[in-house]
């Protein structure tokens, strides 16, 4: 067994610094490569794109990407994982193994994670008693069946571990937990039981420190951030995994950022519920036990780490189509800016009004005074206010209320307050609304299937 | 005595779902005992008044001096459903050490 393992953080998210992969494989060792790629809304423009070419539905930066890291991993050992399979593993697996030909690669094991995909399964599954019922609302999925554009199930890290098990060097699956990626390598290099769950649990919180990139490591910090240095050349995070479930979090030398105490615990409490109960596919993790050592030098301890054994439903969730949305904008100067811009939205809205659209919501923001705060803006001295955007947004079942709303916004610059500009990119297009409905489904009804795909 | 919440504490928040969530973290352990006492979920729910309107949900993690704060019914129906320029609420944590507290 090994003594230990650095798992390197590659993507927070599809649309992460692209040079970070490369940087993780370069700069300094490490044993894991693992990049997270899907959103929630990653998973439908996937559908869309794997419906109008059943060649495409993964992350398309993946193959571009092999092409500069594949021969360093192969040549160092680097094992890569990512979630960047989307809604089609199988044809990102191709398109790796044709990249790798093409570089005169002669063997490599790339393993496949499927079975995450229920979107054809759904009338079976409802048929078997279970109709995915809205964890916010609890109605049965029936009432949006018609309009599903996807639907994954979240996957944990065995199905990742059954793959390395298997030989593969790149693991490639759909929908899987961002924490699974990086508690996968950790269980198979140290052999970790299934229920011993403090250590699965261990795992997790590595997996949710390294889960958003440099998250962790000086991005978008919110304590001193004038104190981060560097972050042009940000180093994302590297969990140092040891068999006993301790974890040190760092980044490599000579790289920009900060890994401490307060860049973790930021990172610890991003998008959590009831930190006692963290719960993923593989345990429910207790973030109250998380002890945390800033031992400097851009290292910090993580450990003490306490979890509880998992439940008996994967997480699923369904994108459906419910309507369509807009926005437009306009900016409007001094004097008055202010003033302006609220009186441009009054007109609008009275002649939305006079048209009869039919809008589910408008909502109207002032960028520069009240856009990220709202009611907390303080009240601003309009003499001092150089300039407002007018943000207008809205939303209809009615395609035809959203493209006509896109119409009434550049006649304001003619028929409307002076002092106003910024109209270069055209009418507001409308674009179809994803919707989401999270639901639970029993583990039993759902089979991880793990492929290897060998050159 | 006033203070201001952002001179003891720094944050971040997300969404889950409609509801955005907020981490508090105290930058040391007299600041945890203050926003122990004083950051109560009505404060919380008071301080977003107009902007979440559904009920607010408090956690504490004193394992790294913090309170995690569920803030229901504030994304304006979510991530890809909400208009909102902070669709994803990211700005909440902003929002909230703007917050001041009478000690």
């Amino acid at each position: 067994m090994k003594e230990k393992i650095r798992i390197a953080s590659g993507q927070g998210f599809w649309g992460d610094l692209i040079e970070a992969p490369y940087w993780q494989v370069t700069k300094g060792p490490v044993d894991y490569l693992v990049m997270d790629y899907l959103a929630e809304v990653t998973m439908s423009i996937l559908q869309k794109q794997k419906n109008k070419n059943p060649d495409l539905g993964y992350a398309r930066d993946i193959p571009e990407l092999m092409k500069k890291i594949l021969p360093i991993c192969k040549e160092k050992g680097i094992k890569v994982i990512t979630n960047g399979g989307g809604v089609n593993p199988t044809a990102c697996a191709d398109a790796i193994i044709k990249v790798a030909e093409s570089l005169g690669i002669k063997n490599l094991k790339i393993g496949v994670v499927l079975g995450d995909d229920i979107k054809d399964r759904i009338d079976e599954i409802i048929s078997s008693g279970c109709e995915l019922n809205n964890m916010d609302t609890g109605e049965s999925v029936k009432t949006v069946k018609d309009k599903i554009l996807s639907a994954n199930v979240y996957f944990g890290a065995f199905p990742i571990v059954e793959a390395l098990e298997k030989g593969a060097e790149i693991v490639i699956t759909g929908r899987t937990t961002d924490t699974g990626l990086t508690l996968a390598p950790m269980i198979y290099e140290f052999d970790w039981g299934k229920e011993n769950y403090d250590l699965i649990s261990a795992g997790t919180v590595a997996g949710h420190i390294l889960e958003c990139g440099a998250q962790s490591s000086g991005g978008n910090f919110l304590g001193d951030w004038q104190s981060i240095e560097n972050m042009a050349e940000i180093g994302f995070p590297i969990a140092e995994a040891y068999p006993n479930g301790e974890v040190i979090i760092t980044k490599h030398d000579n790289t920009g950022g900060l890994v401490s105490f307060a860049t973790i615990a930021e990172q610890l409490v991003y998008e959590i519920g009831d930190p006692k109960t963290y719960i993923t596919p593989d345990c429910i993790a207790d973030f109250t036990s998380i002890k945390l050592d800033d031992l400097g030098n851009n290292r910090v301890k993580v450990f003490g780490v306490k979890g509880k054994p998992e439940t008996e439903f994967y997480k699923v969730s369904c994108s459906y189509s419910d309507g369509y949305s807009a926005v437009g904008s306009l900016t409007y100067s001094w004097p008055q800016a202010l003033s302006k811009a609220k009186a441009a939205d009054k007109i609008l809205r009275k002649r939305l009004e006079n048209l009869n659209l039919k809008f589910d919501e408008i909502r109207t923001e002032f960028i520069g005074y009240n856009a990220t705060q709202g009611p907390l803006s303080t009240e601003l001295d309009e003499d001092k206010i150089n300039e407002i955007m007018l943000r207008v947004a809205v939303r209809s079942k009615d395609y035809y209320s959203v493209e006509r709303f896109g119409k009434e916004i550049a006649p304001l610059i003619l028929t409307g307050p002076p002092g106003v500009t910024g109209f270069a990119g055209g009418r507001p297009k409308p674009s179809e609304v994803v919707a989401y409905w999270p639901a639970l489904i029993p583990k039993k009804l759902v089979q991880p299937v793990v492929k290897l795909y060998e050159l | 005595m006033k203070i201001k919440l952002k001179e003891i504490a720094h944050a971040r928040s997300g969404d889950k779902g409609d509801a955005g969530n907020v981490g508090v973290i105290a930058y040391d352990d007299k600041g945890f005992e203050i926003i122990k006492k004083y950051l109560t979920t009505e404060k919380v729910k008071k301080h977003f008044e107009g902007i979440c309107f559904g009920k607010v949900e408090r956690y504490e993690m004193p394992n790294i001096r913090a309170i995690n704060f569920l803030l229901h019914n504030t994304l304006g129906g979510g991530g890809t459903v909400s208009l909102k320029h902070d669709a994803q609420g990211k700005i909440l944590a902003s929002a909230m050490l703007r917050m001041e507290l009478d000690i």
